[in-house]
Order: structure tokens, then sequence, then C-alpha cells
């Protein structure tokens, strides 16, 4: 057959001849959009990006631990040191110790963990405008707490955790075959679909609620909310670590299930295994989230799209950012929300929902105008 | 060598792929032709275990594809297929990388570095490798997944329909460079084409089948006769030779 020398290589000329775009340099990330990734995504790319990241999230952490109604600041602390007050000190200390560390860290935990549950979602379901506040998990996991309520009221929080996971994992794997059934993955029906099996498991779940009087319960773990976060209210918390770290251990394997079970097949990985896997880490965070702080809607929609604009979805990169910024967001929108009206709180769930839809719209808005 | 014996493949009543039995030797291009529905997708579906078989079996050189561990099987094989819409978002490396993920499960060794490096230079993709998939064209992208395809270093590489949404240009370097792989790299490459003529051109063997069967196989010489192809596409197509290639004239 005929040698040939270089085949398919001058492509870049034959096909829609990509416009080089010079890079001039300070050029911005858009403008190498077309082209050659430019200095901004590499930096971004890079492990230093993401220290410094992290570390202004120590920041906002730091900052989160000092925001609040009694006199616990630095400044008190110093002034406390210095004046010899043992029995102020002291109880600057248990007042640290009792409220403000389990709430710096519950929300940290919690951001971190269902920014990336969402992120999973994203990878299991394929695609970007679903997390577990728009498929059901989240709703799911809060009628399972109501019927625990209901039916076992004496039972202590970590059963109440556990059925509540079992009826979130259900959820989920309820949308999950729903969209095996849909036959067009039209981009936009998919998240649809699940905003609408979210909406009628809630329905179920509001019926009950009113019937058992339980609805003021049931607002409770709607809507996030840090306040009633104290020592020995928040440790279940640390569970959501250890998940969040399982996720980034099987990054690869859920990026592989992200490109479809053939994909998955022909390498080799056990496509109904991840999924499995993947389900059962999402209703777990959500699970204990709803359980310990309540639904925070958003967050695991608005993170991993920023992420993903960054520095794409190879979750081996993307997992550690999304954490990061799960974290900084809802630290910020807590601190917000313990500002705006002081001393009167406003829940973190209502001010990163509306954050985050004003974030998501503006993301939205701005494809758009690219494409 | 591929040994398919009486595999089947039913969807409800109808017979998608009927009693198929063919043994592919190692080496060289396979291509199966056939009208639209004759089961060639579905039975190269079924040889790399994404469609289950109804019946049958399938040997990969003596492992058999139903009960040999997934991720065994698939350093030994690897399939294409024809609908590749990437909802992640994935650098052209990062893509070609994953390829390796039978041999490296994630954790990328110098040997998997090597691999990519080599696949993207093969398919003259080095300068892109930083770029987003979707940020490529319809051309380049089918090579960065037959870039992908390489990486994970299979005897057997199954492709359907290769050349789908590729122009004329890009079709020609496509099947150029399958051939090279055949030669320079020792691979099988076995694959669904619609068009007879860059079968005609480009294979070794052909296998042809129609309404799920098997009904002819041989060199591109023995399948390309007026008489052979009225059987399995049902109309008249003469065939010119030119340069000792084979060519069906069936546009008017």
């Amino acid at each position: 057959m005929s040698t040939l020398a270089h085949a398919p290589e001058n492509t870049s000329g034959g096909s829609a001849p990509e416009p080089q775009p010079a890079v001039k340099p300070g050029a911005t990330d858009r403008s190498d959009q077309a082209g050659r990734p430019g200095p901004f995504r590499r930096l971004l790319r890079s492990n230093g990006a993401l220290v410094i990241a992290a570390l202004a999230v120590l920041v906002l952490a730091v900052i989160s631990t000092f925001v609040g109604v009694a006199d616990v600041t630095p400044a008190t602390l110093m002034r406390q040191v210095a004046g010899g007050d043992t029995a102020g000190l002291q109880e600057s200390f248990h007042l640290l110790a009792v409220s403000r560390f389990p709430r710096t860290i519950s929300v940290i935990l919690a951001g971190m963990a269902m920014a990336v549950a969402g992120l999973i979602m994203q990878q299991m379901a394929r695609n970007k405008f679903v997390e577990p506040s728009t498929v059901g998990t989240v709703e799911s996991a809060s009628l399972g707490l109501l019927a625990v309520t209901v039916l076992v009221p004496s039972a202590p929080l970590l059963g109440k955790m556990g059925v509540a996971a079992v009826f979130a994992v259900g959820g989920t794997a309820l949308f999950l075959a729903v969209l095996q059934k849909i036959p067009l993955r039209n981009a936009l029906l998919v998240p649809l679909v699940g905003i609408m099996l979210g909406n009628v498991i809630a329905a179920i779940t509001t019926f009950f609620a009113y019937r058992f009087n339980l609805l003021q319960t049931l607002n409770t773990w709607m809507i996030g909310d840090f306040s009633g976060v104290i020592k020995g209210r928040y440790e279940l918390l640390w569970l959501v670590a250890a998940l969040t770290l399982i996720g980034y251990i099987a990054a690869d394997r859920f990026t592989v299930a992200g490109m479809g079970q053939d994909v998955s097949t022909t390498l080799g990985v056990n496509y109904k295994r991840i999924m499995a896997l993947g389900m059962t880490i999402v209703a777990l965070i959500s699970a204990v989230v709803v359980v310990t702080i309540g639904s925070i809607p958003f967050l695991g929609l608005v993170v991993p799209n920023i992420v993903s604009l960054m520095i794409g979805d190879n979750m081996r990169r993307s997992v550690p950012w999304v954490g990061v910024f799960g974290a900084g967001f809802v630290l910020v929108c807590d601190i917000v929300g313990r500002v705006i009206r002081y001393p009167f709180e406003i829940p973190v769930g209502t001010v990163v929902a509306v954050v985050g839809a004003a974030i998501f719209l503006a993301m939205l808005l701005r494809k758009r105008a690219r494409s | 060598m591929i040994e398919l014996s009486g595999l089947t493949k039913k969807y409800g009543e109808t017979t998608v792929v009927d009693h198929v039995s063919a043994q592919i030797e190692p080496g060289g291009v396979v291509s199966i032709i056939g009208a639209n529905g004759a089961g060639k997708s579905t039975a190269l579906s079924m040889v790399a275990r994404l469609v289950t078989m109804d019946d049958g079996s399938v040997f990969v050189d003596d492992h058999d594809v139903l009960n040999t561990p997934s991720d065994q099987l698939a350093k030994k094989l690897s399939i294409l297929r024809q609908e590749n819409t990437l909802t992640v978002r994935l650098t052209v490396r990062d893509l070609v990388g994953f390829g390796r993920f039978p041999h490296s499960k994630g954790r990328l060794r110098p040997e998997d570095t090597e691999h990519i490096d080599r696949a993207l230079d093969y398919l003259n993709l080095t300068e892109f490798e930083d770029r987003y998939v979707d940020e490529l064209s319809g051309g380049q992208r089918q090579r960065v997944f037959i870039a992908m395809v390489i990486a994970q270093d299979t005897d057997y590489v199954l492709l359907d329909e290769p050349l789908n949404n590729l122009d004329m240009k890009h079709s020609v370097e496509m099947m150029k460079l399958l051939r090279r792989m055949t030669h320079e790299l020792g691979k099988t490459v076995i694959l669904v084409i619609h068009d007879i003529n860059f079968a005609s051109c480009y294979s070794d063997r052909i296998l042809a089948m129609k309404e799920g069967a098997l009904v002819c196989q041989g060199t591109p010489e023995e399948i390309m006769q007026p008489d052979i192809l009225r059987d399995i596409y049902d109309m008249d197509i003469r065939v010119e030779v030119i340069n000792g290639h084979h060519v069906g004239m069936y546009y008017m």
C-alpha cells in the first residue's frame, strides 16, 4: 500500500485553520481560549496556585473563628494575656473550644464535602447542571430523616443519619435509573428531570411533615445553618472528610466513569462498581450534612463549574480545588450571614443560595456570550 | 487471533447478529462492511464486551471475552465507538493518558509517559497537548481518540466507523494511519466501515455482513466483484480496477 511520510499532520491548516493568537504578554486567559494555553492557565494547573488558595481559605477560617456576638477577638485575647486576666482568658478559650472552632471546622468540612459531592454527581450523570440538591438526593435524605423521626423518635443521631443515607442512596439510584430510560440525553433535560424528581420527593416529605406537625423541623433540614453547631453536635461531620478523601483516591476512576460506560469498559474499569461507590459517597455526604447542618443548595453546582472552567475536569487535579473552593465559598457566605444583620444571623443556606444562583446565572450568560 | 463462533444478539424478536462465526488472524487491517442495520457495529461491540451476547462465544488469543477479567482484556483489546461526545473537559494529554489506565491504574509511571509521548507524536498532536479536547476541530478530536487507543497499546484495535464525520482528506489520512499502525506497531485493526472503496483500498481482508449474518469474507479482490456486491447491498455496482485497486462505482 502507499507509503506515507506524515499522514494526519497538517490538519490544523486544512480544517478550520485556527487563528493562533499571538499571546501577548499580559493577555488575559480569555484571549487564549482558542489558542495555546496561556501563562495564566499554566499557573492555575500548578500546585503553587492551589497552595495559595488553601492559604487564603486558612485566613478566612481565622476570620470566621473570631466573628461572633461574644467579644472574643485576637485583640481581646491579647488584652487578657497582657492584663493577666486568667478568668477572662479561660472563658474565651472555653468559648472558642465549644462554639467557634467547631463552627469553623464544620463550615470547612461541609463546604468541602458538598462541593466534591456535586462534582462526583456531575461525573456520574455526565451533566454539568446537577448536584445532590437538584436530583433528589438531599430531598430523599430529608424524607428518610422525617421517617425515622416519626417512627423511632429516640433513635441516636448516627442511626438517623444511617436511615437518611439509605434513603439518599435510593433517591440517587432512582434518578440515575430514570436517566438511563431517557433516550435523548439532552443537557438541559437531565437537570429538569432531577428537579422534578426532587420536588415530588419533597412534596411527599412536606405532606407527612405537615401531618405530623414537623414542618418547622423539616425547615431546619432544608436550609443549612451553622448557628446550632457546638462541641458534641458536629463530630459526625468528620465522616464527610473521610468520604471526600475516598473520592480523591478514586478520582481517576470517576473521571473515566465521566467518559461513559463504553469508555470505562474498554479501559477495564468496572462501571457499575464505580457508580455504586460514587452513589454511596454522594448519598452519605448529603445525609451527614443534612442531619448536622441542613441542606446547602447550589454549592455543588457552582464550585465544580468554576473549577471546570479554570482547570478542566481531570478529577485528580480538580478534587483538591473543588474542596478548597467549596470550603472558602461557604466560609465567606457564613461570615457574611453573621455580619450583615449583626447581631442576628442569616442562615448560610440562604446566603449560599442567593450568591450561588447569581454566580451560576453569570456563568450561563458568559457561556452563551462566548458561543 | 480473534475467534467468533455462533455469535448471536437478539433485541426482542429481531435477531441483529445471527450466528456469526469467523477467525481473524493477527496483523493487518480487517474491514467489516454491509448495509445499514446489517449488525456490523453490534458484532464489533460484542467482541469488545460492550454489548452482551445472547449466544455464541468470542475468544481473543484464547481468552474467553465472557469470563476474562475486564481489566486484563483491556490490555489486549481496545475499541473506539463512533459516538465520542465528551462531557468532561480534559486536555489532549490527559485524555490520551487515560488510555494508559489498564496499565497504570491512574498512577503514571515513566514508561506510561513514554507511551503517551509516543502516541501524541505518532498523531502529530504534541503541539496540542495542553489544549482542551472540546476546543479542537472534529478531525483533530478523532485523532486524539485514536492516540488514546494507541497509548492503550493493545494488540487488537477495534474501530466503529472511524471515518464518520471526517472529510475526504481526513478520511484518507486516517486510513493511511491505520495501515501504518499495522505495519510499524504490529497492531491488528478491525473496523466497521461504510465506504466499500476505502475498505477495498486499505484492507487486507474484508468481512461482509447482511441481515445479521456473515455472508462472505476474503481479500479485497475477492469481495469487490459485482455479483458479490449485489448480494451484499442489493444494488448493481460496477467495479473498475485503478492502479491495482478495485473501486466500486456506485454513485449513479
